[in-house]
């Protein structure tokens, strides 16, 4: 066996560093039933990246309040609308935010509202076209204060 | 009780025009995950429910969760075909409804 010289032994501690600072890391991972949430909304189909624009700060101040537009990109007459699009967020102790429902009447398929995060997470939106097709886009958000109160 | 709800929309516009609305009640929106000084868990009450309908048919609704901030505040839109009345209601746990009217007349 080789031993390990310095530049290596420098290398493996910065990994270890890495990975001690992981659940800190931007890419935080699913602490709910965030799966369950989409798995009942589309009832296992897999929606497809794209339609969306999901519009949240990388970084939110105050997890308390935190702005969130949606824009689906839709012709929205009586044939083709979007119709529901449900909101979730990984991270919250429950993964559910807002489900939205539109109609033609709405005339765009585009909404704004204040949500509440706890931690750093993944903002997710699945939207159900009225064929039956589904959209996703997801968001990382970093949380200084969390808003679920202590 | 909650005060009154405020919401923004023209008073007028011309046929086929999207407008935007824009909705905020008061309301704790008390997410159930909060504990009080001794420790007891406060419970959930949220409004759990949001609807606009226009001349009676239904416009833009939204399920609500815990996840939203308090004096929830909620802009959508609507696309305007005729002059009428635009109800907005919202649904407390507990039961209470609040509700609103704005109505909306034709450019001429």
């Amino acid at each position: 066996m080789k031993a390990i010289n310095r530049r290596q032994a420098f290398a493996l501690g910065g990994g270890f560093v890495m990975l001690t600072l992981m659940p800190m890391a931007a890419d935080a991972e699913v602490t709910n039933d965030a799966a369950k949430w989409i798995e009942k909304f589309t009832a296992g189909k897999q929606p497809a990246k794209g339609k969306i624009s999901l519009d949240l700060p990388e970084i939110a101040e105050n997890g308390n309040t935190v702005p969130l537009s949606i824009n689906i990109e839709s012709p929205m007459t009586a044939v083709s609308y979007v119709t529901d699009v449900m909101i979730i967020a990984d991270g919250n102790p429950n993964a559910g935010v807002a489900t939205l429902s539109f109609t033609p009447l709405s005339g765009k398929a585009e909404a704004s509202i204040r949500i509440r995060l706890a931690a750093t997470q993944n903002v997710v939106a699945i939207a159900k076209m009225s064929d039956g097709s589904l959209f996703t886009e997801q968001k990382t958000v970093k949380v200084t204060i969390g808003g679920c109160g202590g | 009780m909650a005060d009154k709800p405020r919401i923004k929309l023209p008073k007028e516009a011309t046929k086929g025009e999207v407008i935007q609305i824009k909705t905020l009640v008061s309301h704790v929106m008390e997410s159930g995950q909060r504990k009080d000084a001794q420790g007891k868990t406060i419970p959930r009450k949220i409004i759990n429910k949001f609807a606009c309908e226009f001349n009676g048919k239904p416009v833009f609704s939204c399920a609500l969760e815990p996840a939203i901030s308090a004096n929830p505040y909620i802009q959508f839109d609507a696309k305007l075909d005729e002059a009428g009345t635009f109800k907005f209601s919202w649904t407390d746990d507990d039961g209470t409804v609040i509700t609103a009217e704005e109505k909306i007349a034709l450019k001429a």
